[in-house]
């Protein structure tokens, strides 16, 4: 699905496809919330839907207020942040470094 | 009208002599311990850091340094905004117990500016909310009527202002969560032009929509606060690398001669008595010499859509980086992917999860060209809308907030009907422009009603003139 209206896009939307989402955005979520995230989701994305009535076929897609460019500064070192005091505000943290679980069994 | 006095009179007196920071921020605190547990403006009061401020500021002047054009004026701060080794939350669980590593490029201005910061304000979790009932510790209540919401999302912002915690404090606004508030508490609020203040330091919620603003009693403290905080900073890569322009001549121009653009198509939704106030402003306007022109923007209508989808889009990729591992909390679990998902299902409010499950879906495959893809298309037709408007009129007037302060639960059974409140406010984000809201009359049970003023890009000036133009009218400036 590409080029769909967002209003037959929105009736398809089932727990099915939530708990996939959930599962992209890492966030573990209850029974309920899965619930109410459907219903939800599935209203605003039929609100939503009012912009099917738009023929936006030629217009190009603006993401910035501006266009961008890569901002560049000299390359040459400057103070950075306090290596101690950045450690400090994680969980876990020893010799230098972040702390984390075992990665291996990670399962998407 | 608050009886409170004008920033720029604390400033000129602390500077003089004529009163002490210390003194100034005594009177301030003493509001906070009086009505504070009442409101709830704050997540923490900084007493003993803006006391120390204060008789440093007080002690600079004995010795005969010039502080600054904000010296000893009492600041109240986002709690979004970063202050180093001081916890900065965004109301969010996720991120309690966190102290910043650096401050915020606004933080440090005001700092050398001479300011006295004396909180970190309330705020909906990660700015997203238009009452500040999505707040991880609890609602603020609107100093004006403690039954109603402050607005949001910076509510703690705008009533600390209003209940004379501060003679002025910093928002942030994506949608509108400083003019809103600012139109329910009866304040003064700027979104300023996007790039025109440095976004360091500022926790993103959707990065090409965010902007730091001022919310004041009135339009010369709003622009005060501006001057103060606006200009390059070559830490934030969008920032505008010019002058931000002066705006003191602004608020003495009057509009004479200015072509003000009234939209004829404006979506539907405020309330009658908002309607009238916006009349009311253009009759004022009329009578001071400008020109009322009616013009159209058929893209205003499709704002909320292309804001609710691009903004949570943003925020999903945004607030991927809440994860356990840097900072904030940690929910234990046997290999990081479960501690991932058990940290941020934890840690994230209910609004909050939503906007990432629908930035998520907006953004996945399959469906990013029919959501994200659609949204950012309305964008650019906004954009095109109001530049041509812009051709024929130098600001445009509307309603900032459909309604005055609702009370507390009204709108939060139904996220849309929470959503609708930013319909006026989300097209100049969209597009980056300025707007502000200034009081002008008021509504049911005598709550103040916010008219919001709009002009193109690095069109403060003449927004500002237009502003103080109906503030004039009203009686609103402070003493």
């Amino acid at each position: 699905m590409t080029t769909g209206s967002l209003k037959s896009v929105s009736e398809q939307l089932d727990r099915r496809a939530v708990e996939r989402v959930a599962k992209l955005a890492r966030l573990e979520l209850t029974s309920e919330e899965l619930d109410e995230a459907t219903t939800r989701l599935a209203g605003m994305l039929a609100h939503f839907a009012d912009i099917d009535a738009l023929n936006l076929e030629d217009v190009e897609p603006m993401t910035q207020p501006y266009e961008l460019v890569n901002v560049m500064r000299d390359d040459v070192p400057l103070e950075t942040l306090d290596h101690d005091e950045v450690l400090a505000a994680a969980p876990d943290a020893s010799d230098g470094r972040f702390g984390v679980p075992p990665i291996l069994g990670l399962e998407l | 009208m608050s009886g409170f006095q004008s920033a720029r009179s604390i400033a000129e007196a602390v500077s003089s002599g004529a009163s002490s920071a210390v003194d100034v921020l005594t009177e301030h605190l003493a509001r906070i311990d009086e009505r504070e547990a009442e409101v709830h403006a704050f997540n923490l009061v900084l007493r003993e850091e803006a006391l120390q401020a204060a008789q440093q500021i007080d002690d600079r002047i004995v010795a005969g340094e010039v502080v600054g054009p904000l010296a000893g004026v009492p600041i109240a701060l986002k709690d979004n905004l970063c202050t180093r080794g001081i916890p900065t939350t965004c109301s969010s669980k996720i991120l309690d117990g966190w102290r910043p590593p650096y401050d915020a490029t606004v933080v440090s201005r005001l700092a050398n500016s001479g300011a006295v910061f004396v909180g970190k304000t309330n705020l909906d979790e990660f700015a997203m909310g238009s009452s500040t009932e999505n707040s991880a510790f609890g609602p603020t209540r609107n100093p004006l009527d403690t039954s109603r919401v402050p607005g949001g999302s910076s509510g703690g912002s705008a009533a600390a202002v209003a209940a004379g915690f501060a003679a002025m404090s910093l928002g942030s606004d994506t949608g509108g969560s400083i003019r809103q508030p600012a139109a329910l508490c009866g304040l003064v609020g700027v979104k300023p032009t996007y790039g025109a203040v440095s976004r360091l330091g500022l926790i993103a919620f959707a990065s090409s929509l965010d902007q730091i603003g001022p919310f004041t009693h009135d339009v010369a403290d709003a622009a005060l606060l501006l001057e103060s905080i606006a200009g390059h900073d070559p830490g934030d890569s969008t920032s505008i690398p010019q002058a931000f322009p002066s705006l003191s001549e602004s608020l003495t121009r009057g509009v004479d001669g200015m072509r003000i653009g009234r939209i004829v198509d404006l979506p539907a939704g405020a309330d009658a008595e908002v309607v009238a106030s916006v009349d009311r402003a253009f009759e004022v306007l009329a009578s001071a010499g400008a020109e009322i022109v009616d013009v159209s923007i058929p893209a205003f209508t499709y704002g909320l859509t292309a804001y609710y989808l691009i903004a949570p889009a943003e925020a999903s990729s945004n607030l991927a980086r809440y994860d356990g591992v840097r900072f904030g909390s940690r929910v234990e679990a046997p290999d990081t992917n479960s501690m991932y998902m058990a940290t941020r299902g934890q840690g994230f409010g209910p609004e909050v999860k939503r906007r990432i499950m629908l930035g998520t879906y907006a953004l996945s495959a399959g469906y990013y060209d029919a959501y994200y893809g659609k949204a950012l298309k309305v964008r650019r037709l906004m954009a095109e809308d109001f530049a041509k408007v812009y051709q024929s009129v130098d600001a445009l007037i509307t309603p900032a907030s459909p309604s005055v302060a609702f009370p507390f639960g009204s709108k939060t059974s139904d996220p849309l009907a929470m959503y609708l409140c930013d319909t006026y406010t989300i097209p100049s984000n969209l597009i980056g422009h300025p707007a502000m809201s200034v009081p002008f009359g008021s509504g049911e049970q005598d709550l103040p009603i916010g008219v919001q003023v709009l002009a193109p890009e690095m069109g403060e000036p003449t927004m500002f003139a237009v502003a103080a133009e109906l503030e004039r009218a009203a009686g609103g400036a402070h003493v």
